[in-house]
């Protein structure tokens, strides 16, 4: 039987790795970001921040500011207390200032704002402001909360009399008790995953457009998540949900950073408003390092049941999370500290017990974010990481250690001890591949000659599998929003789409993916179909992209709803053939009679149909909108290997080799993956070597800036080797593909720590804090002891 | 982010130069690369009333050896200039392996020797390899010429003995009295960053004999440390295992660290005796090294 | 063209100091009366209206305001508009002719050498910058050249590549 489906790569379908479609701009400079947007009549906003962590504002006098030529407002928190602004809630159910008015809480914190003709001005104006702070004791870390004698941070809050932002826990506690009491072994690790930031390029911002003749505010807002955006609005503002647009331009970069609703935008709109002007909003990098959504800064204390032959019986996790001033996580509102408790998910672990605490602290708010996938990168790091000391403990190979514990191939699916249910993977081969790629058996043995030698060789291994696409509408909500996401599909006359989702990329590619899809379903050539996300106007309902979640839901939706659309353009082809619809079959493009193959009509001939030629009863049009609510998560794999070289005298550390072998099911676009997996990579290496937020201990935060807050150049940043043998389809997801933007962000850290804690194997060392500088690693060498990092930061 | 209001003028002789500076208020600064004075303005960490920019006054780009041996570095010669220099590569090892870690390459296309050494950061990389060298500052003013030795140029953060009216116009490198070598090493996190730890090591031998010596430490004090107890260690003997680790040592001793996030003042101590050895063990004049 | 300011007074007016300053823009001749202290990316991106160079950081580290200044790469945020006085400026926009790209940017598409694209401009000009006077650079020469310009979402490896693919190109047509 001869086929005329089309060749699906050629028309840029699944696994073809289609160029991009964004590049066209961006490569010409002509992206459209946020302080690119230019308004007639605009004018622009700077924010005045509390040199203090933590101290009683006595008074704010901003009459000199009000003098300066060109200024138009300032905005004070008592100003924005008579409108009831001075306050706004957050996405995890508590409050968090938008102006200060009692008291500052953080370094950094937002106390006054200024809008004026030029930001030059509206600096300086800021720089007129005068405030009178009467200073409080800070406090840097959850210890520090804890103490008796602390201040309450959060004294604007009726119900809190300490510094305890929740108690949650998960697990069989009975259970693990009884696993603990009949080990042969206990292994126990304690560290700190230390303050972080997404950091994007590209700061927050907003141009905020109140339009007094027509009442409708058009917001162009750095946010990951338009919808969500334009609900807080309405309620936070009190102004009509339809009146409000939002509009999410080119982001330069998001990784959770650019979820949050932040008093910038508060105020911008707030402006706009009473100036009848549109306001714009840059914040500096110092604004953004010093204030907005941070990552990490958790405290694990862990421990591991294990019998004699390495069979982990029961573990037990117990984190301590500084959240900031204010608990403004953007995650799933169950889970008070993330999906933590997604932990062992690919491990044989019988049974396992979480506590968790969050704590108030003087500094920005957050703990969710930068490609975290709602704490999945510290549950997988205190996994990898306990599980490197537990093989350490036993004296077991770590290859053959996690080997002997994984989930096995026909366990699935598998209820992890926290209560997740796994459905697939093929764990033993992902790190069969590794360890081939690495040449495991020689590198030890090379390794092992060296140590001869005096020089430190080191191999560290790391696995992640992670919960992305949250998620089912049964258990995942975020201030009770559902967590489902959509895709509208608009098929011309002339069988060109136009597809629009409720997701927002920020450089994922989605433009150019989310085309592969339809190009997958219907046959319709990748590039006739135009992709557009971010504006609440035009896209579907959606949440928003992070936490991983567009490929397996926005993906999944994009897929239901091509799907419809071949469902009805079925009958148009059935219509048109004169045949009933029973005896039409589908290849690649094109509908044909199945006892009649040579006669057919394309997808794009449906289309036609659709407008020109519809059977009776049939409405017309071909245009159709999914709503996706994953059944379940989906469950990438990964194992990161990587292996370093130590300088005992400097403590140096190099990358030899990093090897990463990821199994994400199917593929849409090969080459955006891999570009996903080793910006991931890189994440993870600036973590584990350089990049951190610390605190001295007078609460001034350490790594406010690029000159203290270090990324990687192309100079320090090792190369990859990536491999993508393993493929296993997500059994539920309509693709069978399962998501990848944080796989080696997740997974990576841990393998570059572990090599070094391997280098310097025979020193007792099990622990150094990230980020593993090299003055950490020569004082663990030098004094054979664990290294911690936790702030305050020692010094003179 | 952005500076305070400032008046600018740019001269296109060293005389007009002098006379604005002289005649420009209280707080007038001199902008050549502006790669350090740019970024302090635009945090507002320094608002002076006026910039006199020297970028257009001919002439002071250069840099050369003159017939004595000695070398000549104009107040507008890039770091980019010394980074592709072959004359340095050729005969000055201590600089040539300094000005490629200096910042990044955006800013060595900008930044000026002479202008570094008269920021007199403590952190700044050129005023180690300077005072290594024992190199001068030609300083021009109203008042006339004058060349004030590195060791007294600097008198603390970001301070220096130039009067408010006088122009860096260059550095003296003086003639070598035997063959060069030595190196910079500098502990860095990544290209850009903050010495955690300097050391700057010049040596000139002549007969197997140290003639002179020099060793500099970068930010392990309130400025630029010169470890003369440590060069003298080395001088008037020829280089040994033995008289290196001695000048590691005195190195070590003479640095002032503190603790902070980038170490203990233990550790950075100790890593200013790691790199004199290291500087002075390689067989290869000028090696360099980055952390990371 | 009539430009209208705010009336902010006489005793305003006389406070705020502009300077007129004449270079060249990719290729176009420009006249601009500016305050000292605006920076060169301000002129470029707000003066001009030119805002494919951007804005990152605030220390002069990461390089996304990179352009050319008489073809030296250099962070336009900490130069002053009235230093290009009499010099000549190449931003992005100025790579591509009217029809047809530059390899460099060629290469960058070829070789996904960007996700979020914000770096982009300023990487593409720092790679100019160095296939200009070194066309056959090695990886370490192009990972050097480039250790200025801070990237989030690449990993650098693939901006590797974009460069290298460029320098080929370039070289065939030369």
């Amino acid at each position: 039987m001869t086929t005329q489906a089309l060749d699906e790569i050629k028309i840029g379908g699944l696994g073809a790795s289609r160029k991009r479609v964004e590049d066209d701009r961006f490569i010409r400079g002509k992206g459209n970001y946020t302080d690119d947007v230019v308004l007639p009549g605009m004018l622009h906003m700077e924010i005045l921040r509390s040199p203090l962590p933590h101290a009683r504002i006595k008074s704010i006098d901003a009459s000199k500011a009000w003098e300066i030529p060109g200024v138009h407002l300032v905005l004070t928190g008592e100003m924005m207390a008579t409108r009831n602004l001075a306050w706004m809630p957050t996405l995890s159910y508590d409050t968090q200032a938008v102006l200060a008015t009692d008291k500052v809480r953080f370094q950094g914190q937002e106390v006054a704002c200024v809008i004026a003709d030029d930001p030059y001005i509206a600096k300086d104006a800021c720089e007129a402001i005068e405030v009178d702070y009467e200073p409080l004791p800070p406090i840097v870390n959850p210890w520090q909360a804890l103490a008796s004698d602390a201040p309450v941070i959060r004294d604007d809050k009726v119900s809190q009399a300490d510094n305890v932002v929740y108690n949650w826990e998960v697990g069989d506690k009975a259970g693990t008790d009884r696993a603990f009491a009949q080990a042969d072994v206990i292994s126990k690790l304690e560290l700190h995953y230390p303050r972080s930031h997404p950091s994007p390029i590209e700061c927050c911002g907003s141009v905020a457009d109140f339009n007094r003749a027509t009442s409708k505010l058009t917001v162009y807002m750095t946010t990951q998540a338009p919808h969500i955006i334009r609900a807080a609005v309405a309620m936070v503002a009190e102004l009509p949900e339809q009146m409000i647009r939002i509009i999410s331009p080119d982001i330069g970069g998001g990784f959770g950073n650019k979820v949050p609703i932040y008093p910038g935008y508060v105020c911008s709109i707030l402006a706009s408003i009473l100036l009848e002007r549109p306001v714009k909003w840059i914040e500096d990098k110092t604004g953004n390092l010093i204030s907005t959504g941070f990552a990490r800064d958790i405290y694990l204390k862990g421990e591991m049941a294990l019998r004699r032959d390495g069979k982990i019986l029961g573990v037990r996790m117990h984190t301590d999370a500084d959240h900031g001033a204010f608990f403004s996580d953007a995650q799933p509102s169950k889970f008070k500290i993330g999906l933590m408790h997604s932990a062992f998910a690919a491990y044989d672990v019988p049974v396992a017990h979480l506590t968790a605490r969050g704590l108030y602290t003087n500094k920005a708010p957050g703990g969710v974010a930068y490609r975290c996938s709602f704490r999945v990168t510290e549950a997988m790091f205190f996994q990898e990481r306990m599980v490197q000391a537990a093989a350490d403990d036993l004296g077991m190979d770590q290859a053959e250690f996690r080997r002997m514990n994984f989930v096995k191939d026909d366990d699935f699916p598998h209820r992890t001890p926290f209560g997740f249910l796994t459905d697939s993977g093929q764990y033993a081969k992902c790190l069969d591949v590794g360890l081939a790629a690495i040449g495991y058996e020689n590198f030890r043995k090379e390794q092992a000659e060296a140590r001869e030698r005096g020089r430190l060789l080191g191999l560290g291994i790391s696995t992640m599998t992670e919960p992305l696409g949250a998620g089912n509408s049964r258990e995942y909500d975020i201030l009770g929003i559902k967590m489902f996401d959509s895709a509208d599909l608009k098929v011309h006359m002339t069988g060109k789409a136009i597809l629009r989702t409720g997701a927002r990329g920020q450089g994922q590619g989605h433009e150019t993916t989310w085309a592969q899809i339809v190009a997958h379903e219907l046959g319709i050539p990748a590039d006739d179909v135009t992709v557009e996300e971010g504006d609440t106007d035009t896209a579907p309902f959606g949440m928003g992209t992070y936490a991983s979640r567009s490929t397996p839901v926005a993906g999944a939706a994009v897929a239901m709803v091509s799907r419809k659309i071949r469902a009805k353009a079925r009958k148009l082809a059935a219509h048109l053939l004169e045949v009933s619809e029973e005896d039409i079959e589908w290849e690649l493009g094109r509908f044909y009679v199945r006892s009649s193959p040579g006669r057919g009509v394309t997808i794009q001939e449906c289309a036609m149909a659709a407008y020109s030629n519809m059977p009776d009863g049939m409405e017309p049009g071909l245009e159709n909108t999914a709503y996706y609510d994953p059944p379940n998560l989906t469950w990438p794999f990964a194992v990161y290997i990587v292996t370093v070289e130590v300088d005992p005298e400097t403590g140096v550390w190099d990358v030899l080799r990093m090897v990463a072998v990821d199994d994400c099911g199917v593929r849409i676009n090969p080459m955006i993956v891999e570009g996903q997996i080793m910006g991931g990579l890189t994440e993870a290496y600036a973590m584990s070597s350089m990049q951190f937020i610390t605190f001295d201990a007078d609460g001034n935060c350490v790594g406010s800036n690029y000159m203290d807050y270090l990324l990687p150049s192309a100079w320090e940043t090792p190369g990859y080797e990536l491999h993508s043998e393993v493929v296993t389809p997500c059994p539920h997801h309509p693709i069978g593909a399962k998501g990848i933007g944080e796989c080696a962000a997740v997974g990576g850290p841990a393998a570059f720590v572990n090599a070094v804690i391997d280098a310097l194997t025979g020193t007792g060392v099990r622990n150094i804090d990230m980020p593993v500088l090299p003055d950490r690693v020569w004082e663990a060498i030098t004094y054979r002891r664990d290294v911690s990092g936790a702030p305050p930061v020692r010094q003179d | 982010m952005f500076p305070s209001r400032f008046r600018y003028e740019a001269p296109h002789s060293l005389d007009e130069a002098i006379s604005m500076l002289h005649d420009g208020g209280d707080y007038v600064k001199v902008l050549a690369g502006g790669q350090s004075l740019v970024p302090m303005m635009k945090l507002r960490f320094a608002s002076p009333e006026m910039l006199v920019d020297i970028n257009n006054i001919p002439g002071l780009a250069y840099h050369r050896a003159d017939p004595d041996g000695s070398l000549h570095i104009g107040a507008l010669c890039r770091h980019a200039d010394l980074e592709h220099s072959d004359l340095l590569k050729e005969t000055q090892p201590t600089m040539a392996a300094a000005a490629p870690l200096i910042a990044d390459p955006l800013v060595r296309n900008r930044g000026t020797l002479v202008g570094s050494v008269c920021h007199a950061d403590p952190q700044g990389d050129w005023a180690s390899v300077m005072m290594a060298l024992g190199a001068s500052v030609v300083a021009q003013g109203p008042r006339g010429r004058r060349a004030i030795p590195i060791a007294g140029f600097v008198t603390g953060p970001f301070e220096n003995v130039l009067e408010p009216d006088e122009i860096a116009v260059e550095a003296v490198v003086p003639p070598a009295k035997g063959a060069r070598s030595g190196g910079y090493l500098k502990l860095e996190r990544r290209v850009g960053d903050f010495a955690t730890v300097g050391v700057a090591v010049a040596v000139e031998t002549s007969g197997g004999t140290v003639v002179r010596a020099g060793i500099a430490l970068t930010g392990v004090g309130g400025s630029t440390i010169g470890a003369t107890e440590a060069a003298a260690a080395l001088t008037g003997k020829p280089l040994t295992p033995e008289s290196i680790a001695a000048a590691a040592e005195l190195a070590a001793g003479a640095a002032q660290p503190k603790t902070d996030h980038r170490g203990s003042a233990e550790y950075k101590r100790h890593m200013v005796s790691v790199f004199v050895r290291r500087i002075l063990g390689a067989t290869a004049p000028g090696a360099t090294e980055r952390a990371a | 063209m009539t430009i209208v300011y705010d009336d902010l007074g006489d005793e305003a007016a006389s406070e705020v100091p502009v300077r007129k300053i004449r270079f060249t823009i990719n290729g176009q001749k420009k006249v601009a009366e500016v305050e000292p202290r605006l920076l060169l990316a301000d002129l470029i991106r707000r003066g001009i209206g030119l805002t494919g160079t951007h804005r990152g950081c605030d220390t002069t580290n990461c390089g996304a305001c990179t352009v050319l200044v008489d073809g030296k790469a250099i962070k336009s945020c900490t130069m002053l508009a009235v230093q290009v006085d009499g010099r000549e400026v190449t931003t992005v926009e100025g790579l591509a002719s009217a029809s047809e790209l530059h390899p460099i940017q060629e290469g960058f598409k070829q070789e996904h050498g960007l996700q979020c694209g914000f770096c982009t401009p300023g990487m593409m000009m720092a790679a100019k910058a160095l296939l200009d006077h070194n066309p056959d650079p090695t990886e370490e020469d192009v990972r050097w050249a480039l250790s200025g310009n801070l990237c989030r979402c690449t990993g650098y490896q693939n901006i590797v590549k974009s460069v290298l693919w460029a320098a080929e190109k370039l070289r065939a047509e030369a």
